[in-house]
């Protein structure tokens, strides 16, 4: 190897959600810096939560993101929930998880498709790439729609779902009307099976790292709205023990906190850890897929988070299609509760990994004091970690390839910018 | 790839949740034919390919909250034929200018390590206080029909159809019972800017707010209307400065309702 000596720099990161920068450094054949900067502005949510009644928390934090808003939403009623001492069961429970089945649907198929794919192909974006591909950009754009009706089905709209509440809904379906969505789920689990195969034989740069996993799991389900946090080295913990285990730090070159594990260090959220933590629990069809594609029962190539997207969008069409064979009507669109002073957490597992919500309410519901971390301040350092290894690795590549290679590494993890700077932990030093 | 023929669009970020640019994204059946129409010279989120201006229509989203970003949207507007702002951030300052109501100062030290690394300006505000807007969409989030219609009205060098009535109208278009009359659910309908459907008050809630004020509202008739269904001054104040808090006319409503509140203090201005 030579002893090169550059700076890579990427002022605008294309195709992630929100503004971020990527910065390499190398000098003499050495990779000094490796990071992923965050420039989008702050919004102080954590901020101005504060003295709002705790109800209006689905519709405050579903602002924190366009993309990823059912996973603020669930957060916000589950830690409120927690509160007030009410656990919505049975069908109101089910429609939660119908829900965010779209929204991961949505979220995982516009990043597969539109996002992610055109690296491995070539091609500057998914219009270029519907030029000499059109049929796949097509299905594509057909199994995301179908995610984004889902959650106007139950929510209202795909973007900020109007019909979420702390208890419930406002109003539910009846099971004639959610009959409705059988048939378009039916193709749209084909074709989800059709996008597995399609992502599995991509080709990939040959790079695995030893990951630390971090997210939910469920004795009986594969994991979206609730569980306990486990990792696979060891951690196994209630989410309401989430701050002693974890911690932000905030650095210059960053308007998001980064997350570590209190004695571990970076750890990786979203669609790699719920694999490796929860395998056992995907479908048999899933399961039989990953295995004919592969994939294994563990992947720990990022760049093949691709193709575990693509398991996870099978998973979830099956799943809503379970939901909606299953559905009987609840008693009530919601449950009934009365504000009361106390502290909630709630964790669900965004499309991007896990996010975690604390609440602290005074006797009439006002807010006192509201945390949230979401799942790309989390997976930062992971980011970088891996920013500083490909570089290692590539050093042979000319400057433009190595770029793209970078920005790649990047967008392994979807990440969403505009979540990660909104989430402002109160410090006491 | 570069089309010379075709008008060229931009896509511009600025402090705001991402999702009314991906509302574009969202037209799944539109999308191919609208990157037909248009050449897609810069839309980060959607490509790699980043063409320098001037572009024929700038689509922003967001408002300005940081000095670096009060001048980028200069450079902006410089090299843009034609502005639309998209959403409540970029028309109204969005929900982030509930800080424009607190001390940004105690905001930054509160929730951040080292605030000195924090670069912001106290208010959040919309970019028709910065440059010349050509046209505002309104909405938290856009509505991705009217998104078209701007896009095909600016094609076509026509005046896009967005009605500025209230969600009432639209209301009653559906054939929907009113929350208000019906149950006593206290809604933001009448005051606020059709575009949603009138989906709230399908799902049995009442409106609050998305779309922003609608021409000349009576908000403190609904105001009174709201107290007398029993809402207390608090919730009043709350509804009003929620998505869209920092614009003009449910600003001014939430500072009078805040001055009934607490008579003895001395205004904030704005």
């Amino acid at each position: 190897m030579d002893k090169r000596t550059e700076v890579i720099q990427v002022d605008v990161l294309a195709r992630v959600e929100g503004e971020g920068a990527l910065y390499l450094k190398m000098d003499g054949g050495e990779v000094k810096e490796a990071q992923l900067r965050i420039f989008e502005p702050p919004r102080f949510f954590e901020a101005f939560l504060r003295g709002r009644d705790f109800r209006e928390t689905p519709d405050i934090t579903a602002r924190i993101c366009g993309i990823c808003p059912v996973a603020y939403q669930m957060g916000a009623c589950h830690a409120a929930e927690q509160i007030v001492g009410i656990h919505p069961e049975g069908p109101l429970r089910e429609l939660r998880r119908l829900l965010y089945c779209g929204e991961w649907i949505e979220s995982h198929v516009l990043h597969i498709y539109m996002l992610h794919a055109p690296d491995f192909l070539g091609y500057e974006s998914a219009i270029a790439m519907a030029e000499h591909h059109a049929e796949v950009v097509e299905r594509g754009l057909r199994l995301k729609k179908i995610g984004n009706e889902l959650m106007s089905f139950i929510g209202g709209r795909e973007v900020h779902p109007i019909n979420i509440k702390v208890g419930g809904f406002y109003k539910v379906p009846t099971v004639k009307e959610i009959r409705t969505l059988r048939e378009r789920l039916l193709w749209g689990r084909d074709a989800a099976i059709e996008t597995v195969r399609w992502t599995a034989a991509l080709d990939f740069p040959d790079f695995n790292r030893d990951y630390e996993f971090v997210s939910l799991r469920h004795p009986d389900e594969y994991p979206l709205n609730e569980g306990r946090l486990v990792s696979n080295r060891g951690l196994d913990i209630d989410i309401s023990d989430f701050g002693d285990h974890f911690e932000e730090e905030h650095v210059e070159r960053s308007n998001a906190l980064q997350a570590i594990h209190k004695g571990h260090g970076p750890y990786m959220v979203g669609p790699l850890a719920r694999y490796h933590n929860n395998f056992d629990l995907l479908t048999p069809t899933c399961q039989e897929l990953a295995r004919e594609v592969g994939l294994g029962e563990s992947c720990t190539n990022p760049f093949q988070s691709i193709v575990v997207r693509s398991i996870e969008v099978l998973y979830a069409y099956e799943e809503a299609l379970r939901i909606v064979d299953a559905y009987t009507e609840p008693d009530a669109p919601s449950l009934d509760f009365t504000p009361r002073a106390g502290t909630g957490h709630g964790c669900t597992e965004a499309p991007r990994g896990i996010c975690y919500h604390r609440y602290t309410t005074d006797d009439n519901g006002i807010l006192l004091d509201a945390q949230i971390v979401p799942p790309t301040s989390q997976n930062q350092k992971s980011v970088e970690e891996d920013l500083l290894h490909l570089a290692r690795q590539s050093m042979h590549l000319p400057t433009e390839d190595l770029t793209w290679r970078c920005e790649q590494a990047i967008r392994n993890y979807d990440p969403c910018i505009s979540c990660a700077t909104h989430f402002l932990k109160i410090f006491v030093e | 790839m570069s089309d010379t023929h075709k008008p060229k669009l931009a896509v511009w970020k600025f402090a705001s949740c991402d999702g009314c640019q991906l509302s574009l994204l969202d037209c799944e059946d539109e999308l191919l034919a609208v990157a037909g129409a248009v050449d897609i010279a810069y839309f980060p989120e959607a490509t790699r390919r980043m063409d320098g201006g001037p572009y024929d229509l700038s689509l922003v989203e967001g408002s300005i909250t940081t000095p670096h970003d009060a001048e980028r949207i200069q450079a902006i507007r410089k090299v843009s034929k034609t502005l639309v702002t998209i959403g409540a951030c970029a028309t109204s300052g969005g929900i982030q200018a509930l800080r424009n109501f607190r001390d940004v100062k105690a905001f930054t030290s509160l929730v951040y390590a080292h605030p000195a690394y924090i670069d912001t300006l106290a208010q959040s505000t919309p970019i028709a206080e910065h440059v010349k807007v050509d046209f505002e969409l309104r909405g938290c989030p856009i509505n991705k029909a009217q998104l078209v219609e701007v896009i095909s009205a600016f094609l076509n060098q026509r005046k896009p159809l967005v009605p500025h009535h209230s969600v009432c109208v639209e209301c009653k278009l559906k054939e929907q019972v009113c929350v208000m009359v019906a149950h006593q659910t206290p809604c933001l309908g009448p005051v606020t800017q059709a575009g949603c459907g009138a989906l709230c008050p399908g799902f049995a809630r009442g409106c609050y707010g998305c779309f922003g004020p609608k021409e000349s509202p009576n908000t403190s008739s609904i105001a009174q209307q709201w107290r007398e269904m029993g809402a207390s001054e608090q919730q009043i104040l709350q509804a009003f400065r929620g998505i869209n808090g920092y614009s003009e006319a449910f600003r001014v409503e939430s500072e009078r309702i805040e001055k009934r509140l607490h008579p003895s203090d001395d205004p904030k201005t704005p």
